[in-house]
């Protein structure tokens, strides 16, 4: 279990950094940030790449602060940053929470939040989180740079609308508003573990009302969404156990789940349910 | 094979001037570049906890970073833990506490403890749970790891 | 009968001391297999497909590759019983023309270094024509099944069978029979240090060293040099550090062959270090069994007959030494287990199937065949609508020595005992009325109890009787004291990790007088320690305790003679104790160091009276004993995931004396820990091609500290006359009772929906499964 030989690249300036990915991008080359979910596959030689572009050393990419009502999480931000509250409000408290349910401390300590969403895991934490409150991912290559809205982000199982020359240089997540409440629920076999199902769910009471209801599901399809239907259970209902347990048998409803050798889409619907209803218990 | 990359390891204070290929992990290289061999390899795919040093005061696993990457870097291994003959307060609370058996994966154990408790002090029982099923143990059912550890906890915060 | 726990006479058995072993392992000065330096590396090339014929194999130009037609003159590993329709089968070094599993070598690399061998062997390309395996024993003992081993008849390679003379007069007789079908899916016992091998060539002697993490170094010795066709006294072997075992280290990899083959023959040294997916696939595996089981009950719902059917899904080849037998006749053996029943029949049968081969497990066999008996028990008590405690009380052996129907001799032990004092520790009514409450706001708790036996110490007849080859009963000790003073015990058993370097000395200590830490305990090294057989099926403390014991009293023996001679005293006046002998009541002592001496440098004053130097054998073969427990685990069952959490787990157990309850206890958690793996998380998986699905540590599930819960054990000790040490073993029982304990605890938590989880692991898709099949009320 040894990696295949790669060309290691260690450029200091996002111009290198770019101008060397145009360059080995087309010939099997990969950015390399904490390496958490690429080394593994490599060890497996499931990914063989023949340049590493390692953007641990580049200046610039470890930008953490709002910026327009926004959080600019830079490439090199590890998601053990999150540990702490890094921005005041539900959005602070939302990261510190989730961030405790990927993978374990050490895997923390290097891997990164960009890394996660260019990964796309359909499990990955960091992925739901984006997709459920309408991240943005900036990406940058020689030819230019662009916005890509979450939701047109993840294509499927490990797949992404990034170009093989871009760079995912930082990811904007939407500030909270102050009254916002968030929930987060995900199942896994141990502690630690690939989440099989979760949850993350934002939305504000208004006149005892739920609105600007966000649900989102990970883990359970080939990449994280919101389910509108699960939504429209919520918006303009009372926070509590019946409109959770709507929301929730709507969301199991709703997605179109992965399936294998030991989890038919019967029991994924069963996680789906769980998970949505007490992502949604946590919020209250 | 691909060109060897002449780096530096600082391992517990020790310079290792090194030839590497850029693919050879830290784990590899401490062992085998270093002759360090008191870090175990488990798993190499990040999840059994065997490798781990600290980088830079950091806990990582080993096996997931290159030696490339650590190089100007510092790199604490089990075997820089004692000082001289005077053991680590977690090294002691091991034995106190059988925290092992086979003693596999202990290096693995005893420096994600230090690394997090460095970082840590004053980490919440609970928290310190969630840290030490980072890593696999096959033989103690974790009972004296976590005992071991809650010990030396207690020892290194009345230490400070 | 139970004796006092401690301070009975004596200084150092008993006592909690810190392990002798430690201080290497916590500074990292450990020394283990792949820490040695090699000139060259060995990567193996495997099989992707589990079954065909070989039509070519492709290798880079310039590759050094060995494939079987190089190993002319190599014998196949043959594995050998006598009894029981066993028919031998062989497996190649390499395979030859066909491949049997996913994961057989076919082609040894070999390369100046890992990442290099691993390199070329990506390149190499093996065109096998592959054709329809058999993974399931079912479907391998279904008419018309093709033949694995053309020679192995409907792909039975061992069957037993009994029936005892009134089992069917009985039967017919019985006021219910209760049934239970179960299922125990494939595990890998999953040592944190993989396999390895390290073979050097020395050139001064003609002699290979060969390192490797084994159980057995003697038996590798005496099984490498025989395929080879060599002597066996050219042949070193050293098990160094090693980094767990639990049974899949016992077993002969053709691995070590061809290492130890490269060496002599390249005259070089070669390393391969096993990665944790070629052990996940190749590694040896494990359980998977088959198991229905039926027992009659009177109308006191006394267990008056049992009659089980048993089949062991045993892989493609048997393993040596132990043979593919190990599992389905220990089963057959053990299956009425704790249990008082007269009549028993049973059919127990070894199923060849293209799947990695089976090895010895921690528990053997027990896991399974307890978690059936322990689920027929509960089912039998809901049945006649009585507690699962009063169905135990009433059919567990409480008279001693007992004969059981396969004829075993079970010394005296506490299982009635055992299981009220678990009783009574877990708080049983508090519980249930805790239950109770829990249930009214949907939470679903449930408690689940375990009491079996655990045969420890088999000697050389236990294994006779299954008709094995190779029976590895005894063992031998060798002690001895150097001129300066200092004690040496080399034993023949192997230990890695129990801690029986500790646990000898504090035997020796006490009859030699001195202190553990001064006691040197050798091991693992062919060159230095006496043949023996090494550390497996809860043995060593008994076997190579019992020997150390033998040679110690006839060290203590000797150091007394010597001390009579030099104090002039009579013998029975002369006491040891302080690292010297001393006159009773008198202020005149001499030193063991400065005896030891006289015994090596001053020997004419001993006139031909004493034999010169201080080195004494023991060898020991006990009848065997047989440790017991009552486990009781506490489970939540989450109904909407199928998650279960093991919210405690309790343990009363009799071990005989113990010798160290640090280390004692220390075993007992690690087994419960891999029972809790087994029973919840930890399931090898094939597709219907036989390919594996879970060959990452993301895949394959054992458990971190989050899903162990806290252990409260509690000992009696029984002081048993089948042990000379009157210690009993203790290394398998966690793992046994644990996945009974667990399984029973869901069933007990889940019995409002009239479900039945007899299958483990009982993962969350299990229990869901279940759920939904029954319609979900309650």
């Amino acid at each position: 279990m040894k990696p295949a030989p790669f060309i290691h690249h260690v450029p200091k300036t996002i111009e290198e950094a770019l101008a060397i990915l145009a360059e080995v991008a087309p010939q099997d080359g990969r950015v390399l940030a904490g390496g958490q979910s690429l080394v593994p596959i490599m060890a497996f030689r499931m990914a063989r790449p023949a340049h590493l572009v390692d953007i641990n050393e580049v200046k610039g990419l470890d930008k953490l602060a709002v910026e327009g009502g926004k959080l600019v999480i830079g490439a090199r931000v590890r998601h053990a940053a999150f540990h702490k509250n890094v921005v005041d409000g539900p959005l602070g408290k939302l990261l510190t929470y989730v961030v405790r349910h990927i993978a374990h401390y050490p895997i923390r300590m290097r891997g990164t939040f960009c890394g996660s969403l260019a990964h796309a895991d359909p499990a990955s934490e960091w992925c739901l989180v984006a997709a459920t409150l309408g991240g943005e991912i900036i990406a940058k290559s020689k030819r230019g740079e662009r916005v890509i809205a979450a939701a047109n982000f993840f294509e499927g199982i490990m797949s992404t609308s990034l170009a093989e020359d871009e760079l995912l240089a930082e990811a904007r997540l939407p500030l909270l508003p102050a009254d916002a409440k968030f929930g987060f629920y995900e199942f896994n076999r141990r502690a630690g573990d690939f989440a099989m199902a979760a949850a993350l769910v934002t939305y504000r009471v208004a006149g005892g009302k739920i609105a600007d209801a966000r649900v989102g599901v990970g883990g359970a399809e080939d990449r994280p969404r919101r389910i509108p239907e699960a939504e429209a259970a919520l918006n303009g209902k009372a926070a509590g156990d019946e409109a959770f347990r709507a929301a929730a048998e709507a969301a199991a409803k709703a997605v179109d789940p992965l399936e294998d050798v030991q989890t038919s889409g019967e029991y994924r619907r069963d996680l789906v349910r769980a998970v949505v209803r007490r992502a949604l218990e946590h919020s209250a | 094979m691909t060109e060897k990359s002449n780096i530096t390891l600082n391992i517990n204070g020790r310079n290792h001037a090194i030839g590497v290929e850029p693919r050879r992990t830290l784990a590899d290289a401490i062992r085998e570049d270093c002759g360090q061999t008191g870090t175990h390899i488990g798993c190499e795919h990040g999840v059994c906890g065997a490798c781990t040093v600290i980088v830079d005061g950091e806990p990582v696993r080993s096996c997931l970073m290159f030696a490339v990457q650590a190089a100007g870097k510092k790199i604490r291994t089990v075997e820089g833990l004692a000082k001289g003959d005077e053991l680590h307060p977690m090294q002691r609370a091991f034995m106190e506490h059988h925290g092992l058996q086979c003693g596999f994966c202990t290096p693995g154990f005893l420096m994600l403890a230090v690394g997090v408790l460095e970082r840590e002090p004053d980490i919440s029982n609970e928290d310190l749970l969630d840290v030490l099923a980072s890593n696999l143990c096959r033989c103690t059912g974790y009972q004296n790891i976590i005992k071991a550890v809650r010990a030396a906890a207690a020892e290194m915060r009345g230490a400070r | 009968m139970s004796a006092p726990t401690k301070g009975s006479g004596t200084t150092w058995v008993g006592r909690a001391i810190r392990r002798l072993e430690d201080p290497a392992l916590v500074t990292g000065q450990g020394r283990f297999t792949a820490d040695l330096p090699a000139a060259h590396w060995v990567r193996f090339v495997r099989s992707s497909v589990a079954v065909g014929k070989i039509t070519n194999i492709a290798a880079p130009e310039g590759a050094h590759v060995i494939t079987a037609a190089d190993l002319k003159g190599v014998k196949r590993i043959r594995p050998m019983l006598h009894k029981f329709n066993y028919i031998p089968v062989e497996q190649p070094i390499l395979a030859e023309d066909v491949v049997r599993f996913v994961g057989e070598p076919v082609a040894a690399v070999v390369a100046m270094s890992e990442e290099e061998a691993e390199d070329i062997a990506d390149q190499i390309e093996v065109e096998i024509a592959e054709t329809k395996p058999l993974v399931d024993a079912r479907d391998a003992i279904a008419k018309g099944a093709t033949l694995v081993h053309a020679q192995v008849p409907i792909n039975v390679i061992v069957e037993g069978k009994v029936r005892t003379p009134d089992f069917d007069a009985t039967w017919k007789g019985a006021h219910k029979i209760i049934k239970v079908d179960a299922r125990s899916r494939r595990q890998n016992a999953t040592p944190m240090e993989a396999r390895a091998g390290h073979a050097i060539y020395e050139a001064s002697t003609g002699r290979v060293t060969f390192t490797c993490t084994t159980q057995m170094p003697h038996l590798m010795r005496t099984a490498i040099a025989d395929v080879l066709g060599f002597p066996e006294s050219d042949l070193r072997v050293i098990a160094p550090d090693v980094g767990g075992g639990f049974g899949q280290k016992m077993s002969l990899a053709p691995e070590y062959v061809v290492l130890v083959w490269l060496a002599r023959k390249f005259k070089s040294s070669f390393a391969w270090t096993e990665d944790r997916r070629e052990n996940l696939i190749a590694g040896f595996h494990s359980r998977d069994q088959h198991v229905t089981l039926e027992g009659a009950f009177d109308k006191n719902a006394k267990l008056v007959a049992l009659n089980a059917d048993i089949l062991a899904n045993i892989g493609a080849y048997s393993c040596f030494p132990t043979t593919c037998g190990v599992e389905p006749l220990m089963a057959m053996a053990e299956m009425p287990g704790p249990y008082d029943v007269r009549q028993y029949a049973c059919l127990s049968r070894g199923v060849i199937t293209n799947t990695c081969p089976m090895a010895p497990y921690r528990g053997v066999s027990r896991p399974v065949i307890t978690f059936v008996l322990e689920r027929l028990m509960d089912k039998a008590a809901a049945a006649f609508g009585i507690d699962p405690i009063e169905i135990r009380r009433r059919n567990l052996i409480d008279k001693f020595p007992y004969t059981s129907a396969m004829g075993l001799v079970f010394d005296e032990a506490t299982y009635k005992q055992t299981m009220e004092m678990a009783v009574e520790h877990i708080g049983l009514p508090a519980f249930r009325v805790r239950q109770k409450e829990a249930r009214a706001k949907g939470r679903h708790l449930g408690i689940g109890f375990a009491t079996f036996s655990e045969r420890t110490g088999y000697g050389s007849p236990a294994f006779a009787a299954r008709g094995m080859e190779i029976t590895p009963g005894w063992e031998t000790v060798i002690l001895s004291i150097d001129p300066s003073g200092f004690v040496e015990a080399r034993i023949g058993s192997s230990p890695h990790g129990q801690g029986l370097r500790t646990t000898l000395a504090q035997i020796i200590a006490d009859e030699l007088g001195i202190t553990p830490q001064l006691i040197k305990v050798i091991h693992g090294d062919t060159d230095r320690a006496p043949y023996g057989w090494g550390t497996f099926a809860s043995r060593s403390l008994v076997i190579s305790g019992g020997a150390t014991l033998i040679a110690a009293r006839k060290v203590r023996a000797k150091l007394i003679k010597i001390a009579s001679h030099m104090l002039e005293a009579a013998p029975e006046d002369i006491v040891l104790e302080d690292g010297a002998a001393k006159v009773a009541g008198t202020d005149r002592s001499i030193s063991i160091a400065k005896m030891a001496r006289e015994a090596y440098h001053q020997t004419h004053r001993f006139k031909g009276e004493i034999e010169p130097g201080i080195t004494e054998t023991g060898t020991y073969d006990p009848p065997g004993t047989f440790s017991n427990a009552c486990h009781v685990a506490i489970v939540d069952v989450d109904v909407e995931t199928g998650r279960v959490a093991v919210e405690k787990f309790l343990v009363a157990e009799d071990a005989g004396l113990i010798i160290n309850p640090m280390i004692a206890d220390g075993q007992v958690h690690g087994g419960i820990a891999q029972g809790i793996g087994n029973a919840l998380l930890e399931e090898i998986i094939y597709d219907s091609d036989g390919g594996i699905l879970t060959a990452t540590l993301a895949d394959y599930l054992p458990p971190t500290a989050h899903e162990i819960p806290p252990i409260e054990l509690h000992h009696i000790e029984t002081h048993t006359s089948a042990s000379i040490t009157k210690a009993k073993g203790l290394g398998e029982g966690g793992t046994i009772g644990a996945p009974a304990a667990v399984i029973n605890a869901i069933n007990d938590a889940l019995s409002p929906f009239g479900v039945s989880i007899d299958e483990m692991p009982a993962t969350p898709q299990r229990i869901r499964a279940a759920l939904r099949a029954a319609g979900e009320a309650a």
